[in-house]
């Protein structure tokens, strides 16, 4: 911090007196090194007051309008006055440390700034539509353009996007989460390769992976626009996002419990099943739930492969279908108010989804590798209470010392 | 097991000689264990080289027919085999750099106030809320960019080109900046609104990508730096900054792969031109993702295969920037020591 160089508050070297007592030493106070101190926040309170009376100063002066526009001034002034207010304390590396840190901070708002309008902006939009019930049981094919919100939902797009995401989540959660555990056994040059490879995947533009569907399953193999063609598409969409997931939270499981396991005798496939997969269950939780929250929002993969329509349709092997992101996009492509409401309503439930699949992931993810439920630690604690008995009951049935008894591989103790 | 010397004085013989195998030869289990994850990797190799392929076979009538001049044309009339992609694929890198050069101060900013600044117990809540905005459907920012963004940007947007209107891509066609009456819409639906929603959705990878990189700068230097008498700001730059580089240049353009092919937004926003209009301020756009969703449904066989060409071009122009930036970021000092 900037305190180190401060002559202020240094302690100054008590020079040592030839007598033959010492002076009593001054009582050092501790410096605080981090924290925020009164100053800081005088200089930010004091910067923000300034630019606000100047940017209002402008906006009666000069007649300067928009809001952005004032924004940006005010801001900049903020930044000059601060830096101003700083300086008089401190000297330049301490100036411009305090001006970086706060242009670090506002890039910090700026961004979750955005992120927090985006959500307030589409759930208050949404909410005209949300409140009806008949939005989350009826279908739109008897919602005409003009038709209340009272009439018509977006129900045929909830059971699309059911079907779709869990036949994407059951065909691609095996598939990917073994691709992940080659990743964890082999570190091997072509694991490498894949890995990389893997990597450029996820930025597949989502689209492709619509294109190819549609290339290959409907133009190629002559199959009709389904449910069952958007859910391959949201697959190879998913796929790379779940090895990268699952294979970051294999790698999370720390080396030497690998190596306990092979120290004692297990096979490699006994140790991936029983040591490292267990241990970063919750890791592989999360990935396969930030999977979903990724693939229930694509609408661009689904947009050339599942048609649209207007009714529910549950079978996805036949006849198009619609999920909750395609119908957003095409009521809104439609223009019409009452669509334009309903498609809003139908975003929001979208991202109340998304959030809610997120704090779920985070409440999981957060336990990190090994942890264990209360119930899960009461089972571990049985076995073991179950193993120690077991071995005192072989102890005084065996004739031979116990040092020589047999010792439990791993697998064999439950 | 119990190690035996080289040279054990006991035994010469050719057997002792012989070397020890370390490694054990693989059980029934395991061979059968090591198969079945070979297997899924291949069946996901597969499924990659798959996409290429058939993008690859389906595209060919349309290139057989246009030749070189598919990277050249700036039209897209397939039916009457004048297309190309030059103005197409010009117009979506435009808006993917709008994007980028929006996103990187903004994303430079965010990650070194999570990794540095931020206090310990806030840090893991600010990690989750950029990973919630990279998981915030497309069709929200879509959306909000639409209804939200578009009008309030039109100010800006025409202060730019009446000020700057001299740098050509700040330059607007039939903008007059005198007239009190001038049309909005003069602005609306342009490459630098689609831009700023795109920024949004590709700051949280940027972001990530940084901040890996720059916290893994090794704590010996980052005190080093203090213990010289470095302010925080000044312990970055010479230390964070520096370790994390190949980061920055690796998640800009990880950042630049997944802007390329964005759609919804995209679709949402722009009108569309064929034409290169490098006038980012001014109205009309184009994406190879929104030229895709937009026309696959009118189009003749022959114009399908158009469109896969158009798509084949940015499968091949995503796959070079995503596998550049990721040899950045292996490369780098921070990649290599995250690689365990």
């Amino acid at each position: 911090m900037t305190l180190l160089d401060d002559p202020r508050t240094s302690a100054r070297p008590t020079p040592i007196t030839s007598g033959s007592t010492l002076p009593p030493r001054p009582t050092q106070q501790r410096r605080k090194l981090g924290g925020i101190r009164r100053d800081m926040v005088f200089n930010l309170v004091g910067a923000a007051a300034a630019a606000a009376c100047l940017s209002g100063l402008l906006y009666l002066l000069t007649g300067l309008s928009g809001g952005l526009g004032l924004a940006i001034i005010g801001y900049v002034a903020f930044l000059v006055v601060y830096g101003v207010l700083v300086s008089i304390a401190d000297d330049g590396p301490a100036v411009r440390d305090a001006v970086v840190t706060v242009l670090m901070a506002s890039t910090a708002v700026l961004a979750f700034g955005a992120l927090g309008i985006v959500i307030v902006f589409t759930l208050i939009r949404g909410w005209s539509a949300l409140v009806h019930v008949n939005f989350y049981t009826q279908d739109m094919s008897k919602a005409g353009p003009l038709a209340s919100l009272k009439v018509g939902g977006m129900a045929h797009a909830l059971v699309g996007t059911l079907w779709m995401v869990g036949i994407a989540v059951v065909l691609t959660v095996p598939i990917g989460l073994v691709a992940a555990v080659y990743l964890d056994v082999t570190r091997s040059r072509p694991a490498r390769f894949f890995r990389t490879v893997v990597e450029a995947m996820t930025a597949l533009p989502s689209i492709l992976a619509g294109l190819f569907i549609y290339a290959a399953w409907i133009l190629s193999f002559g199959f009709q626009r389904s449910g069952l063609a958007a859910s391959l598409a949201l697959s190879v969409m998913m796929l790379p996002y779940i090895i990268r997931a699952a294979d970051l939270a294999l790698r999370l499981v720390p080396g030497n419990l690998r190596e306990a396991a092979a120290a004692l005798g297990a096979p490699r496939w006994k140790t991936e099943m029983q040591v490292v997969i267990p241990t970063a269950r919750s890791g592989l939780a999360t990935a396969v739930i930030l999977g979903v929250a990724r693939a229930i929002g694509e609408a661009s993969p689904v947009l050339l492969t599942a048609g649209y329509t207007t009714y529910i349709n549950a079978n996805p092997l036949n006849g198009p279908m619609v999920s909750l992101p395609l119908l957003t996009l095409k009521l809104v492509q439609s223009g019409v108010p009452a669509y334009t409401s309903r498609a809003f309503g139908a975003a929001s439930f979208l991202l109340v989804v998304v959030i809610v699949l997120f704090l779920v992931a985070r409440k999981i993810g957060g336990w990190g590798p090994g942890h264990l439920s209360p119930r899960g630690l009461r089972r571990v604690q049985e076995a073991s209470a179950r193993d120690v008995s077991r071995f005192a009951r072989r102890r005084r049935s065996d004739t031979q010392p116990a040092d020589t008894a047999q010792i439990p591989t791993v697998g064999t103790t439950r | 097991m119990v190690a035996t010397l080289p040279e054990a004085p006991t035994g010469p013989g050719p057997e002792a000689q012989a070397k020890r195998p370390l490694k054990a030869k693989p059980g029934q289990g395991d061979r059968t264990f090591l198969g079945l994850t070979r297997l899924s990797t291949l069946i996901v190799l597969a499924v990659f080289a798959a996409i290429g392929l058939f993008l690859a076979a389906k595209a060919l009538p349309a290139i057989r027919v246009a030749k070189l001049s598919f990277l050249t044309t700036q039209a897209w009339q397939p039916d009457i085999h004048h297309f190309g992609i030059a103005g197409v694929l010009t117009l979506t890198i435009l808006i993917a750099l709008v994007a980028v050069v929006i996103a990187v101060p903004i994303s430079l900013g965010l990650s070194l106030f999570i990794s540095e600044v931020a206090p310990q117990r806030i840090k893991r809540t600010l990690v989750s809320l950029v990973d919630l905005m990279a998981a915030v459907p497309s069709v929200v920012y879509g959306l909000w960019a639409l209804y939200f963004l578009q009008g309030r940007t039109i100010g800006l947007s025409r202060w730019l080109s009446t000020w700057l209107g001299w740098i050509p891509i700040f330059k607007v066609n039939g903008a007059s900046p005198t007239n009190p009456l001038e049309s909005s819409s003069l602005y609306s639906a342009s490459t630098f609104v689609a831009g700023i929603a795109v920024s949004l959705m590709v700051i949280p990878i940027l972001t990530s990508v940084m901040r890996e990189s720059f916290s893994q700068a090794p704590l010996g230097e980052r005190e080093g730096a203090y213990a010289l008498g470095s302010t925080r700001w000044g312990m970055i730059r010479s230390v964070v900054i520096p370790f994390g580089k190949s980061g920055i240049i690796g998640g800009t353009m990880l950042g630049l792969g997944r802007a390329l092919g964005e759609t919804i937004v995209v679709i949402l926003i722009i009108s569309p031109v064929f034409t290169a209009n490098l006038h980012i301020l001014q109205s009309g756009g184009n994406s190879v993702s929104f030229l895709i969703a937009n026309l696959y449904g009118e189009s003749s066989s022959f114009g399908i295969s158009a469109l896969m060409a158009a798509g084949l071009a940015l499968f091949a122009l995503t796959l070079v920037v995503n596998f550049s930036a990721s040899a950045v970021v292996a490369r780098s000092r921070s990649g290599a020591e995250s690689e365990v």
